[in-house]
């Protein structure tokens, strides 16, 4: 057997695997007195906090071996007294001393000499070391793993030194002593310095923490935190949930202020430029301190981790807690129309100082001094608040996690996007977010200071000589920099004409740029990477008003100092620059902002060593400019000529960024480039993300008046068609960025959200320093070979006509002189003709063509060979037979409505006869499929997905599932959407989708109830309740990292993990997406079974391939990489005919596949049989295959890389370096484990409450008698009525039971998604509050929820129920007596609620139902709202006018009569089922309130309903008409 | 909204496949004019037929085309009036888009994706409007090479190969020399069409742009007799055989040499040159009044049958030994590949009896001319070994035919062998055709080749295609690098 973990930490990067890609997320509590009264019970509830959190965290591959559990507290005087006089040394009075808990090695000589070390260091920094106290452990109560792991705890003790003024001065010592301790002992040769680690060392605050549970906590440090005398008046916990089951002690959390649910994003960018600042530190409070603070950020640290060292830094720069934590996350203010021009002014000035740091966070910090929390930009972290009347403040992400007492509740509340709550315990008092941000935003002058500083183009002097179109040479510099007739007429064209970027479908089948055998821009060469369950992609469209292209230019100042000149900066509202005002800026001399030009060309006959040379030329050139007092570098290839070639201006920006921060000089100056490359949406990501300010694409200008001039584009001015080609831009980066989750540019930039695919380590490390490339691949040379080819194209020694026109291009549509595509017309034809003649040799051509080993066939997996032994080799009737081998096949998810009825069914009726499974799709399913037909044919999809959009998700549909998929991400487009337009929209696909007809469907880019991991597990939890027999597949998108995500799936229950590459997917998708997202298979399969094996969480988990699967040969490799179950999706739909014409995004699919015209569908020729006997070759070629290599089952093969290689002698003149010894790194299995799923995931279902409600609901289930019971419930109870909702749609299909047959009284906190998926027949009336994902999926139950009767608040000022509440719901109905968070009715079709006030972004995706507001809504109400009716009391009249989302509704007066009717009836309901004090208000001033409701109603929703009657009309009149001629 | 801004989406569903209409049969019997008649046909009504592009993803049509003509794009900018366009894309891939035009059989179209469960669309009518409208505007003007290389190349044979390779290398700046044996230019669509399916003047069109280019003509030269091998070695640099595959294939039996059996070449070279009034010396070969059998069911046969009728024969019969092909393609031969199928042509349509399954045994005559031709039906039966099926006579089913004009359209078979290829010293391949490396060159350095004597009887797309790889070849070999484009890509195999 390996050993198991024997240092702590990470290990190594192994394989495919590199532990910066770890996640973490959790739940987060804190408790404190508002009088700062400290007692004893503090830390007892904090416990209990805890260990009512234990579902939001996670325990590895033992049970009892946590991912941590931590909990901070203010240092407890009298205990350490005492504690300390045990030990025989005393202490002095309070903050006089500093306390820290260490960690050491367990080595004794080791922990000596730590320990000494530790002594000189207190003694160099003229503090006093008082003594060390060792801290008692009871190590049986943790697991085996935690325990291989598990450091010497104990406690230092430093007294204040003289010469330390006060508190905060001593605070800065123990940083700088904890600082130079860290380094030291990084520095060292000790064999378990990974065991070091120091949690705490504070003269405020104390952290106990460790790799533990929840409620191993307590017993661990049972001698301290049982002691009557430890006590404290605030105390935060921390409940850790990691993508490993590594044993890190150190990751546990609280760190030293703050703990952290969520994910910062942009944790690349904001390291590599906090490092990059540190060089203009100048601070007189650390003085000759500061050079012994760096690094600044702890190498190898996590996000939070990372996030805290900012954070401490800038307290001890001398800003309060607060103020610092505004700077680092600023609300959404660049286009808030409410709030004021001072905090504005704060918030742009802080811009010039620091950049966001962007990503999900729900953020409890403290100083020991006062306590609060703060929320990210978009409100994605859970964060709820009681006070009580006994002076407690208990904040936590769920509410309900302490057991307090109805009438003790002062108020509840959640915190709301953006804001910070503060518990001021000197003050006595909560400092609600305006009070605390409006005193940080008056401190300075900032507003101020910004209007005198900010300089804009209004500001400067017009240019001189601004560059005109050349037409003469237009052709030259365009091949020069390669533009195809393709990126005209694809690319461009529609950005020009229609300002927005073009979309395509069928995936991406073309060599990946390394593979290419034509010169690609470097560009291609960089995958976007994208969120994926550890935090969510963004909606920029719909949540725009989190967004922003706003940047600033210029200089940046000490960020310890505050001045005016800090914002003496330019302010970019987008980063898209004009001629003119690229010319502006490289001519801008001010103070402090001073521009230059710096040439990016070189000798192009000097080939690689002339380029490396013009990059040394060029950094040093930089670095002279600035050391000159220039702030704004403009790189320029304007100079271009028959001599001189463009450096790509990737490398140019890449190589620049990086060597002014390792020179410590990028900050400051801005970075801007003058180039004819850049065109695409990826070209300028790609630009920003390596740290450029903005861009001048000059060529595409030239380009687009040229095509204008010619009549390409019609019915536009020139200047009309670059102002769209800009805005195109615009919103293709915002998309981009929103994929990772990332809100502004001013964040993304430089936060290199890429992973390079065919680049060497050299070009890596000294141009795009830390930027993943896990394959090697080409260098300099390989780079100036491409810009060669490009470039003597472009001036050839003989003219002939042909040379005067641009490469016809290729890569988006097939052409002979193009990139080479999978399915090209050979391949297309030899498949139909090999499944349509039922004839194998015809397809072994077809898959010849697919499998020929060379670098043509352009993917990773084009380049392996098999190392077949002969002597290993055995017959093949020794191999499990083809019908074993069909049952692990599967078509990919395919909704209804993206391709038609008969295409969808032929596959499922294939899959089904076969074993195999087909896939719903997104678009729900006709019910009629769920049972088989009379002829026997089954149209039923065993895999049931479950996407964003969640529509036709019921309780019905998932019931009847083999598998259920939760779809993170797809091939095509992860981290996005999608939408249908409501021209598809047919009456048959609205039925299947619970929506209404010809009323456009927006799925959102993320699930709504995953914006972290721990949501996943949750979801992964509602989903099995809601059909136990059906196992659950969470698919996933292949890019850097996926290992760990799925590390987290498997450790969140998942049954099956699918891991999908880049260039699957048939559905439509932004071609940036389609081109540049994701990365191959071979990676993510590979990093997945190595991370799953490494971390012993393998063989409970099925690995699933899909991605342009096509042959029995590309199976085998899969298989060999890791996966045992296969997803087919193009080639199954070529086999029914599909012919690639990649326009299903335009429902004129000519073949009847991806299309719901009537006419195209009656072309459609497939056959189940024709797609059967695909399977059978692809089965039968691979049991050759096994044969060959001699395994007798496919589980034999799974995960036996070691018998693949790198095909040798490849002299491909780029693909030459490539490497893949890191996919081939092949794990070892754990003793009694397997390399494949051999177990079943423990999913704890026996635990669940819904037992009990089953047997009390049997007379219901049995007889459908009425049942009506009472029953407690806790928020540790999730789920609560799923599995008993499975049971009615089980026995009652989609029509369930009467309405109230099953009546349960609930009493106290519900937990996460309380009635989700509740079947109708159900009714819940909850007494107490909720929590998050209240009635997701309702399908027809009923819920009502007030507060308690003793409860002395009002109720509709409370937040009664969480986050998302009704998300996808599709029936029933609900009666809230009180608030609901953000998010209320996302998505719903079909429910009808009332609820008292909402959050930000209220009846998000609404397609149906009815939501009625009775108060306030948050911002952003109604976006992408397009069906259903929403009516809100504005009882302050500006509703519409702040808080609406206007682009799909519009406002109305209530004046219908029906509206009116419908609305009082609700009311009135609501009254009756939740004693509403705001409904009795309104029904008995009934008219007076009328006048203040609105109406919501979106406008295509209104047009269908319109459209939808006239065609009622015309039925009948057509019925009519047709009664009367068959009468005659 | 489609990728880019262009084409139209559902011309597909909204238009029908629409040619313009032939001239009627009574009225183009009178005379050797194209049988089309355009008039019916503007240009509104072709930019519809456009319009039924699908510009697809993978567009089959453009790897059916041997020549890979970039279809989707200039049906595109036909749809969307942008001529000049249209006809620059359409060079860029091939020379004489208004010979392929005419006589293409249009794989392209039985390779097009809409012809799956459509009629395709017209690709091959657009084609020839294209270069017609060019043509009429005065777009299609010399373009000489700026600057000549100094290098001089003989180009031997002037058929569609030859011209091509000879544009494309007099483009690249060389100087050449087009040798062609007889009067005209052209070789076997000069003397081997008739003028109902390309009216000669079309070739002396593009004649006159190719002169104005550069390129020197040396018309009624036979090398190999007047010109040696050794002559063309020390006078030029390079030389290209591009002689095509005129070897007939002959049918040896009783009866042979009687009068009145003729090789389907001769009748048609005569009746061209008779058309384009040069002289000739041999005699007459008349159909007029004549039972006329035309033995070979191929183009050639067609073409012979079409004239025979403006010769107003007595009768015009026709013979093919395999079996009667379906009107649907077959089920081995599917969409996207060309597939054998019965075909139609204008001169079928003008009278015809066709036989299929008919072998010819042997030619009756009286005083040394023919007076009746003897055949017997044959059955095709599946090969013990899995092989090609293999012919059977049917007992009983011999038949004697009146016939005093036989022609033989059986196909070629190769080039001539003993004259200047045999000089070279050219290796020729199984199939007896000049042997080559892929830059088109032969066993003799220097010596290139290209169209029917390089590849075998075969289409002019083909022609075309050969010409223009094969002035890659010798461009390359003479400059060390070459700036001529080539199709690349793959061509759809035949199945």
């Amino acid at each position: 057997m390996k050993t198991r973990h024997s240092q702590p930490g990470f290990p190594e990067p192994f394989g495919l695997y590199h532990p910066r890609y770890e996640h973490d997320a959790c739940g987060v509590g804190f408790i404190a007195n508002l009088r700062n009264k400290k007692s004893h019970d503090t830390i007892n509830k904090a416990l209990e906090i805890l260990v009512n959190l234990t579902h939001r965290g996670a325990c590895g591959c033992d049970e009892k071996t946590g991912d941590g559990a931590g909990i901070l507290i203010q240092i407890p005087h009298e205990f350490m007294r005492q504690a300390t006089s045990q030990e025989g040394f005393s202490l002095p009075d309070v903050h006089e001393y500093g306390a820290g808990i260490v960690f050491l090695p367990r080595k004794k000589e080791e922990r000596k000499q730590c320990k000494e070390l530790f002594e000189r260091i207190v003694k160099e920094e003229k503090q006093v070391l008082l003594g060390w106290r060792p801290i008692p452990v009871d190590n049986s109560v943790i697991g085996d793993v935690a325990r291989t792991a598990e450091p010497h705890s104990e406690m230092i003790f430093i007294g204040r030194g003289p010469g330390i003024k006060d508190d905060s001065h001593f605070e800065r010592k123990l940083f700088v002593i904890r600082k130079v301790m860290e380094n030291k002992i990084r520095e060292s040769e000790l064999s378990e310095k990974s065991f070091f680690y120091l949690p705490s060392l504070s003269c405020r605050t104390l952290i106990y923490k460790g790799l533990l549970l929840a409620d191993q906590l307590e017993p661990y440090f049972y001698a301290d935190l049982r002691e009557e005398s430890m006590v404290t008046g605030l105390a935060l916990v921390h409940q850790r949930y990691s993508t490993n089951t590594f044993p890190t002690w150190d990751l546990a959390q609280p760190f030293r202020f703050l703990c952290h649910n969520g994910e910062i994003n942009t944790v690349r960018g904001n390291t590599n430029w906090m490092q990059a600042r540190q060089h203009l530190f100048q601070s007189d409070r650390f003085s000759d301190d500061i050079e012994k603070l760096f690094p600044i950020i702890t190498p190898g640290a996590s996000d939070s981790a990372v996030l805290d060292n900012a954070l401490e830094l800038l307290v001890h720069s001398g800003r309060t807690l607060p103020h610092a934590i505004m700077m680092m996350i600023p609300e959404a203010w660049q286009d808030h129309k409410t709030m004021s021009k001072e905090k504005k002014g704060f918030y742009e000035y802080h811009a010039c100082v620091m950049e966001p740091w962007d990503g999900p966070a729900s953020i409890p910090f403290t100083d020991g001094q006062c306590i609060g929390a703060v929320l990210d930009r978009n409100g994605l972290r859970p964060s709820r608040y009681t006070v009580t009347k006994d002076g407690f403040v208990v904040m936590a992400s769920e509410t309900g996690v302490l057991n307090i007492d109805p009438a003790n509740v002062e108020y509840k509340g959640r915190l709301q996007p953006g804001r910070m709550f503060l518990v001021d315990m000197e003050k006595s008092r909560i400092i609600e977010d305006v009070e605390i941000k409006h005193e940080e935003s008056i401190r300075r002058p900032f507003t101020q200071w910004v209007e005198e500083n900010r300089v804009t183009f209004g500001h400067l002097p017009d240019a001189r000589n601004v560059p005109a179109t050349d037409f003469d040479t237009l052709v030259t510099r365009q091949k020069q920099f390669g533009f195809s007739q393709e990126d005209l007429k694809i690319i461009l064209g529609p950005m020009a004409m229609t300002a927005s970027e073009p979309l395509g479908s069928m995936g991406d089948d073309t060599p990946i740029a390394i593979l290419s055998d034509r010169p690609r821009p470097l560009y291609d060469y960089f995958r976007q990477l994208f969120a994926q369950v550890t935090n969510p992609p963004l909606d920029a469209i719909r949540e725009k008003l989190v967004t922003s292209l706003v940047t600033t230019l210029g200089a940046e100042q000490d960020l310890f100092q505050e001045s005016p000149l800090h914002c003496h900066q330019f302010r970019l509202e987008q980063p898209i620059l004009t001629n003119r005002e690229l010319k502006q800026l490289a001519e801008i001399d001010e103070q402090n902002l001073k521009g230059t030009t710096l040439p990016i060309v070189y000798p192009v006959k000097e080939g690689g060593p002339g380029l490396e040379k013009a990059i040394e030329d060029l950094c040093e050139s930089a670095e002279t400019r600035i050391d000159e007092g220039c702030s704004v570098l403009v790189l320029s290839d304007r100079n271009v000529s028959r001599e001189q070639a463009p450096i790509p201006a990737i490398l140019a920006v890449g190589a620049v960024h990086h060597h002014l921060i390792r020179a410590g000089k990028r900050t400051r100056c801005g970075i801007v480039l003058e180039s004819g490359e850049p065109r695409e949406v990826h070209h300028h990501c790609v630009l920003f993300g390596y740290g450029c300010c903005a861009v001048n694409p000059y060529l595409v200008y030239e380009t687009i008046d040229d095509m204008v001039a010619k009549g390409m584009l019609r019915d536009v001015t020139p200047v009309r068609a670059n102002e769209n080609y800009i805005k195109a831009l615009g919103k293709g980066i915002l998309k981009v960025m929103s994929k990772m989750g990332i809100s502004t540019l001013h964040s993304y930039r430089g936060a290199q959200i890429f992973e390079a695919l065919g680049l060497n380590e050299e070009v890596i490390d000294r141009y795009f320093t830390g930027t993943p490339s896990r394959v090697g691949g080409m260098g300099l040379e390989g780079i100036a070979e491409e810009v060669a080819r490009r470039h003597h194209p472009a001036y050839p020694e003989r003219i002939i006509p042909e040379s005067t026109t641009l490469a016809v291009g290729g890569k988006y549509q097939w052409r002979r002189q193009g990139e080479n595509h999978h399915y090209n017309p050979l391949s297309i034809a030899k498949l139909q003709q090999a499944t349509r003649s039922n004839n194998y040799d015809t397809y072994k051509e077809y898959a010849a063509l697919i499998n020929e080993k060379s670098s043509s066939v352009g993917t990773l997996r084009g380049l392996f060979e098999l190392r077949i032994d002969p002597t290993c080799s055995i017959p093949i009737g020794e191999v499990e037979p083809v019908d074993e081998i069909l049952r692990r096949f599967k078509t990919g998810a395919m909704s209804y409505g993206s391709i038609s009825k008969e295409a969808h069914e032929t596959l499922a009726v294939a899959m089904n006869r076969i074993g195999g499974k087909s896939n719903s799709g997104e678009g729900g399913e006709d019910e009629d499929r769920f049972y088989p037909d009379a002829d026997g044919r089954w149209r039923n999809s065993a895999i049931k997905q479950v996407a964003s959009g969640r529509f036709g998700v019921t309780s019905h549909y998932l019931a009847n599932a083999k598998e259920l998929q939760i779809k993170m991400a797809q091939g095509a487009k992860p981290g996005e959407g999608g939408q249908l337009p409501g021209y598809k929209v047919y009456r048959w696909i609205a039925e299947t989708r619970h929506t209404t007809p010809y009323v456009g469907l927006i799925s959102p880019p993320p699930h709504h109830d995953i914006y972290s991991i721990e949501d996943l597990a949750q979801l992964i939890h509602d989903l099995k309740n809601s059909n136990p027999q059906a196992r659950i597949n969470v698919k996933l998108v292949s890019e850097v990292g996926v290992g760990t995500v799925a590390a987290g799936v498997s450790k969140g229950k998942a049954d099956v993990v699918l891991v999908s590459g880049h260039d699957g997917g048939t559905g439509s998708s932004p071609l940036t997406s389609l081109k540049h997202a994701g990365l191959p298979w071979e990676l993510g399969i590979a990093e997945t079974h190595q991370t799953l094996v490494r971390n012993d969480l393998r063989d409970r988990i099925v690995v699933e391939c899909d991605g342009q699967l096509k042959t029995g040969r590309d199976v085998a490799v899969a298989c060999m990489l890791g996966a045992e179950e296969f997803g087919f999706s193009s080639a199954p739909l070529v086999v029914m005919g599909c012919i690639m014409m990649r326009v299903c995004h335009l429902n004129t699919c000519p073949v009847g596949i991806a299309t719901q015209d009537p006419e195209l569908r009656e072309k459609f020729e497939g056959k189940p049989e024709d797609v059967i006997t695909f399977f059978r070759f692809v089965a039968e070629e691979l049991r050759e295959i096994l044969a060959e290599l001699g395994y007798r089952s496919v589980n034999e093969l799974v995960g036996q890389s070691d018998r693949l290689e790198m095909a040798g002698a490849i002299d491909h003149w780029k693909a030459k370096g490539l490497d893949y010894s890191k996919i081939l790194d092949k794990p070892v299995a754990w003793e009694d484990s397997t390399l494949y799923c051999s177990k079943v995931q423990d999913h704890g279902l026996d635990k669940a409450l819904d037992h009990e409600l089953i047997r009390l609901a049997r007379p219901a289930l049995e007889d459908g008698m009425k049942v009506e019971e009472k029953i407690e419930i806790r928020n540790v109870h999730r789920t609560v009525g799923t599995m008993l909702s499975h049971e009615i749609a089980k026995r009652y299909r989609g029509d369930g039971l009467p309405d109230d047959t099953i009546v349960f009284h609930c009493s106290g906190s519900a937990g996460q998604s309380f009635c989700a998926f509740g079947s109708r027949g159900i009714t819940m009336n909850i007494e107490g509050d909720a929590n998050d994902y209240f009635g997701k999926g309702l399908s027809g139950a009923k819920i009502t929820i007030r507060p308690p009767r003793e409860s002395t608040f009002p109720a509709e000022e409370n937040v009664l129920v969480g986050n998302v509440a009704f998300y996808g719901a599709t029936s029933g109905e609900a009666y809230i007596r009180g608030g609901a968070g953000e998010r209320f009715c996302v998505r719903n079709s079909g429910v009808r609620a009332v609820v008292e006030s909402v959050g930000d972004h209220g009846c998000e995706y609404m397609t149906g139902g009815r939501a009625v507001i009775l108060g306030p809504t948050g911002r952003n109400f109604a976006a992408g709202m397009s069906g259903g009716i929403a009516y809100v009391l504005d009882d302050s009249g500006d509703f519409a006018e702040y808080r609406l989302n206007r682009e799909m509704v519009e406002p109305e007066p209530l004046t219908d009569n029906e509206d009116i009717a419908e609305l009082r009836l609700m009311i009135e309901d609501h009254l009756r089922y939740t004693d509403s004090a705001v409904a009795k208000r309104v029904v008995d001033d009934w008219q007076g309130s009328l006048e203040k409701f609105v109406k919501i109603m979106p406008t295509d929703y209104k047009a269908a309903l319109e459209r939808l009657a006239r065609e009622a009309e015309d039925d009948k009149t057509k019925v009519i008409l047709e009664t009367v001629s068959e009468g005659a | 909204m489609k990728y880019g801004t262009m084409g139209k989406l559902t011309g597909f569903k909204e238009f029908d496949r629409e040619l313009p209409q032939r001239r009627p049969v009574e009225e183009r019997l009178q005379d050797w004019k194209e049988f089309y008649d355009y008039s019916t046909f503007p240009a509104k009504k072709l930019q519809k037929q456009a319009a039924r592009c699908m510009d697809c993803g993978v567009p089959t049509c453009h790897a059916g085309c041997p020549l890979g003509n970039l279809i989707p794009d200039w049906n595109d900018f036909v749809y969307q009036d942008r001529w000049e366009e249209a006809i620059v894309q359409l060079h860029s891939t091939n020379n004489f888009p208004e010979f392929t035009g005419r006589l293409c059989p249009a794989p392209c179209e039985e390779a097009c994706v809409l012809g799956i469960n459509e009629t395709p669309v017209t690709i091959e009518e657009i084609e020839k409007n294209i270069v017609e409208h060019a043509f009429a505007v005065g777009w299609i003007k010399p373009e000489p090479p700026a600057n000549r290389t100094g290098k001089s190349i003989a180009v031997i044979g002037s058929g569609p190969a030859g011209m091509a390779c000879a544009q494309q290398l007099n483009r690249a700046g060389h100087t050449v020399h087009l040798y062609e044996r007889s009067e005209c230019v052209g070789g076997l669509m000069r003397y081997g069409i008739p003028d109902f399916k390309l009216e000669k003047r079309i070739i002396a069109r593009r004649l006159d742009v190719m002169e104005k280019e550069g390129i020197i003509p040396r018309t009624g030269v036979d090398v190999g007799n007047e010109i040696t091998a050794e002559d063309l070695n020390r006078e030029y640099n390079a030389v290209v055989l591009s002689i095509g595959a005129t070897k007939p294939r002959d049918l040896p039996i009783a009866g042979r040499s009687l009068k009145g059996v003729h090789f389907a070449m001769d009748f048609l070279t005569q009746q061209n040159k008779r058309v384009g009034n040069e002289p000739f010396t041999a005699e007459d070969i008349l159909a007029t009044d004549k039972n006329v059998m035309v033995i070979g069911g191929g183009d050639t046969g067609s073409d012979c049958i079409g004239t025979s009728n403006r010769h107003r024969a007595a009768s015009v019969t026709n013979f093919e030994l395999l079996p009667k092909p379906t009107l649907d393609r077959p089920e081995d031969q599917p969409w996207p590949f060309w597939p054998m199928r019965l075909r139609s042509s204008s001169s079928h349509e003008e009278g015809a009896n066709r036989n299929w399954s008919i072998l010819t045994k042997e030619f009756i005559g009286e005083d040394g001319a023919m007076t009746h031709l003897k055949t017997v039906n044959v059955e095709w039966v599946p090969s013990q070994n899995g092989g090609r099926p293999e012919m059977q006579e049917i007992e009983g089913t011999e038949k004697e035919w009146p016939c005093e004009l036989a022609l033989l359209a059986l196909g070629f078979l190769g080039p001539e062998p003993d004259n200047i290829v045999a000089q070279f010293g050219c290796e020729l391949d199984q199939r007896g055709n000049i042997k080559t490396d892929e830059n088109y060159m032969s066993t003799v350095p220097g010596v290139f080749a290209a169209g029917d004597s390089r590849r075998g009887q075969s289409l002019i797309v083909w022609a075309i295609s050969e010409g223009r790889e094969a002035a890659r070849g010798v461009d390359s070999y003479l400059m060390g690098r070459t700036e001529l484009t080539s199709k690349e890509g793959m061509d759809l195999p035949r199945v």
